[in-house]
């Protein structure tokens, strides 16, 4: 287990070094001057200007520019944004946060859809259900996320009036901000209104996690079909079998544990796809999340925080890959053998 | 083991119950009360400040004149006539040079967790807030800029030799001259008082930029808290000096994409949304009602005249004659709007039916451009503002109606456009070549269109963003100032005019009402006739039984469709 952590870490360095140095260059790609680019001081004087060119090194090689634009993000300063002028650590910090309870009900919506309707249709593997389910799957996989958001909302928010269709949370209640995590800061809060405050948040998060739910839970479906099928053939099972347990012995005690490992793997590299989706859904559903933030970054050419944007989201879909395979070498012994990083 | 198994299995199903039981058995009691004593309003964007003395730009003083200040005089009813405000009466001398303001003593300061006044409003509020922007010496004067459009662009500094305070409640007004506007620019939302109190506390605290960023006034509402782009939450100040209000939070969910707030409204995640877009659909709803104020504005398109083509007169004309203004009316404004002959609209009493008008006449335009030397054509850019203003509820589409209209002549259009803050800041910097924008008047009297939009002296630190400067011109509004004789303003507004048909630093296209939605339980006069709206009559319908106190409805009437 320690080599196999040892080998993630380096992985990691060595993924955030190209990162880094990715970020960097696009500072020298945007158009502007670099450390204008790097820092986002676009209102910097004279004597600013002279500060930043000496704090990011602009006069050395490109080597000691690196190396001090690296400093710079190790201590956490990532500049600050053209748009609003603001330190984009702190930006990121209060908007991430967002994302990640979005995206994390998003997946925990998918999962808990997709894999028992993939392991459904395994069972009747052939039959009208799989088939049934399968044709859905592909159906929802086929349906492009903007699409679906709108309609979402010209259903259930315009037609029905039954669900939010922007927002965390009505405006009118006041949660303080704690962790960024809306559910965890109204737990929190002394608000009177608490209770109706976290009611008032669920309603809001439904329309646009189901949203992002829908692609990963397909693949959830076909993913945990597969690994279902592959699991029902082996001799374990037939053996199980031809020692007489019944059906529900065999599915819960022995199939679904055997294929859940399967899936646990994938788990991770749907989380990436999932934060590409949640970045659209949230400009759709007005979430204050960071990829709503980062297309307006775009929009508004604030070089600065798409640069150091796109690195703390990488970073952190990095991070994520990373934990995802923890879980997985914790759950499955094999894979701790494995020699090389996958 | 298998108990445990079956238990994982049953986790989904259970969690999915606690989901829909916690939605569905949502005690609706206490949100009830709570949105009933409150009112979201969704408006189009950020604003730059919290003291409407430093912008003219609506959004700005939408979310503070009226909500957080009061100025000395207001306008009243349907004739718009003075009325006591702050001051509870006036006196003006024969000369009209000296102006005498008679205050009340029973108003109150906001109280917030930034600042806690300890006296009522006195003579040195007043004073304060207009030192600032008369003396350059001020210590709040450069703070924040130091920028007082409105004030520089009528030459308020120009007018007022010195302000007097008599005693603790009476101060009087010295002008260098007489001026018929000086009154009206007083009753803006832009002349508000500030406390005196409370810049002194930040003066010792040494934080002196807060005061326009924690504001603290004497208006209905007060300032809780503000997020850039997101939100703006507004208390019901209790002290206030008449009746308060009867909403208890204000709330502005700030949202510039337009379709984003119908969005918001249809789903009555809004109760009044700004520049709605959808009339019909608005309309045929029996729970929004939609509701249009007719105001003095123009909608224009906009030269700046510093740079090259436009410094040219002939290339002014020719973009000008190329547009087909009726085309932009019928699509943009759907026919809610009136098409503009120059930037004075046709209620105002100054216009003159007789002014000339630069029709559509591509080939002329075209034969102009030949002649200016541009017979190939050129590439210019087009500012589109990215907000929905009454006077152009969609810059950008219009953008691109208008580069088709220019494509015909030859002339090929880039469509630019920034975050509205933004916008404004570079194109007071003169980064652009042409610009869709517009003006909504702040007082009916004319010289606050002329003024402001076209001046030499607006040029400079106001909202002439054509830099355009004519002598002429500037003699001509002179002479409509110090006189008191109307037909001879009016004659020499329209020789204004005139001269701005000529030179074309402007084309301005429609006059427009400005329109809001909102849900039929909300009541109440929020459209003002001129400047920013306000918050401070309206209530919630199903509210009125829980309040004893009734209302004299003692409202201004008003022209509503």
């Amino acid at each position: 287990m320690l080599t196999f952590t040892l080998r993630r870490l380096a992985l990691f360095l060595f993924t955030m070094m190209v990162l880094t140095l990715l970020s960097f260059s696009l500072s020298f790609l945007f158009p502007g001057d670099t450390v204008i680019n790097h820092s986002g001081q676009i209102n910097a004087t004279a004597t600013d200007l002279a500060k930043l060119n000496e704090a990011y090194q602009m006069d050395k090689n490109i080597f000691h520019q690196y190396t001090a634009y690296l400093q710079h993000i190790i201590h956490g300063d990532f500049g600050q944004s053209m748009a609003s002028q603001s330190p984009i650590s702190n930006e990121i910090i209060e908007l991430l946060p967002a994302t990640i309870e979005l995206s994390l009900v998003a997946l925990l919506i998918a999962m808990l859809v997709g894999i028992p309707l993939g392991f459904i249709a395994a069972i009747n593997h052939n039959k009208t259900s799989d088939n049934a389910i399968l044709s859905l799957a592909m159906i929802g996989y086929s349906i492009p996320v903007f699409w679906l958001g709108l309609l979402a909302i010209l259903l259930f928010s315009i037609g029905l009036g039954w669900l939010p269709s922007s927002g965390k949370i009505s405006l009118l209640f006041e949660i303080e901000f704690v962790t960024g995590i809306q559910f965890i800061d109204i737990l929190l809060s002394d608000s009177p209104y608490k209770w109706q405050a976290f009611n008032n948040a669920s309603a809001h998060i439904i329309l646009p996690a189901c949203v992002i739910a829908l692609a990963p839970a397909t693949i959830f479906i076909r993913l945990s079909r597969a690994a279902m099928i592959e699991v029902l053939a082996t001799s374990y099972i037939r053996a199980a079998r031809a020692k007489g347990l019944n059906f529900q012995q065999i599915i819960f005690r022995h199939a679904i544990r055997n294929a859940l490992i399967q899936i646990i793997r994938h788990v991770g590299l749907q989380f990436a796809n999932l934060v590409t989706l949640a970045m659209v859904t949230e400009v759709i559903f007005s979430w204050p999340g960071i990829g709503r933030w980062l297309i307006e970054s775009i929009s508004q050419r604030d070089y600065t925080a798409i640069q150091s944007g796109l690195l703390a989201l990488s970073c952190f879909i990095f991070i994520v890959h990373i934990l995802t395979d923890f879980i997985y070498a914790a759950l499955n012994p094999l894979a701790r053998g494995n020699n090389h990083g996958s | 083991m298998a108990v445990s198994m079956m238990n994982s299995k049953f986790i989904p199903f259970l969690t999915i119950t606690a989901f829909i039981s916690l939605i569905m058995g949502c005690n609706e009691g206490n949100i009830l009360s709570l949105s009933e004593r409150s009112i979201i309003y969704c408006s189009e964007g950020s604003p730059e400040t919290f003291n409407p003395q430093l912008s003219t730009s609506g959004t700005t003083s939408d979310a503070s004149a009226k909500q957080l200040y009061n100025s000395l005089i207001v306008y009243k009813g349907n004739k718009n006539t003075l009325a006591p405000s702050l001051a509870s009466s006036w006196h003006v001398t024969r000369d009209g040079k000296k102006i005498t303001f008679y205050l009340r003593q029973d108003v109150n300061f906001h109280q917030t967790g930034y600042f806690t006044p300890t006296r009522k409003l006195n003579a040195d509020d007043v004073l304060f807030s207009f030192n600032r922007i008369l003396n350059k010496d001020h210590a709040f004067h450069q703070i924040s800029g130091g920028q007082y459009s409105f004030f520089q662009s009528v030459k308020f500094s120009e007018l007022v030799e010195k302000i007097e305070k008599i005693n603790d409640f009476t101060i009087r007004f010295i002008l260098k001259r007489n001026d018929s506007s000086f009154l009206a620019n007083l009753a803006t939302d832009y002349a508000v008082i500030l406390s005196e109190e409370y810049g002194q506390q930040l003066t010792i605290q040494d934080k002196q930029h807060e005061i326009d960023i924690l504001p603290i006034g004497t208006g209905p509402f007060k300032l809780q808290d503000y997020r850039v782009g997101s939100l703006i939450r507004f208390y019901r100040h209790d002290q206030y000096w008449q009746e308060k209000a009867k909403i208890e939070q204000l709330v502005f969910d700030i949202s510039p994409n337009k379709s984003n707030r119908l969005t918001k409204l249809l789903a009555k995640e809004c109760d009044v949304s700004s520049y709605p877009i959808a009339h019909t659909t608005i309309a045929e709803r029996s729970d929004l009602t939609l509701e249009s104020i007719t105001s003095l504005n123009v909608g224009y398109f906009g030269f700046n005249t510093k740079k090259a083509p436009f410094d040219n007169k002939l290339v002014r004309q020719a973009i000008s004659l190329a547009i087909n203004k009726q085309a932009l009316i019928d699509t943009i404004y759907q026919g809610q709007a009136a098409r503009a002959k120059s930037i004075l609209p046709e209620t105002s009493w100054a216009y003159d039916s007789e002014t000339p008008e630069l029709g559509y006449d591509p080939v002329r335009a075209k034969s102009l451009l030949e002649v200016a030397g541009y017979a190939q054509g050129f590439t210019m850019d087009i500012w589109a503002m990215p907000v929905q203003r009454a006077y152009n509820p969609s810059a950008v589409t219009m953008a691109k109606l208008i580069q088709a209209d220019l494509k015909k002549i030859g002339v090929k259009v880039k469509i630019i456009t920034y975050e509205w803050s933004t916008f404004l800041r570079r194109l007071s910097q003169g980064e652009h070549q042409s610009f869709l924008l517009g003006w909504t008047a702040d007082h009916p009297d004319p010289d606050n269109f002329f003024t402001p939009m076209l001046s030499c002296t607006s040029r400079e630190k106001g909202s002439n963003r054509t830099f355009w400067c004519n002598k002429e011109y500037d003699e001509l509004l002179k002479k409509a100032l110090t006189t008191t004789n109307m037909s001879k303003r009016k004659s020499y507004y329209a020789q204004a005019m005139t001269i701005i048909n000529e030179e074309m630093p402007l084309l301005a296209i429609a006059h427009s009402k400005r329109f809001q939605a909102r849900g039929t339980d909300v009541k109440g006069d929020i459209l003002e006739n001129f400047g920013g709206i306000s918050f401070y009559e309206v209530y919630k319908n199903n509210e009125v039984s829980n309040t004893n106190k009734v209302m004299a409805p003692n409202k201004k009437a008003k022209v509503i469709d």
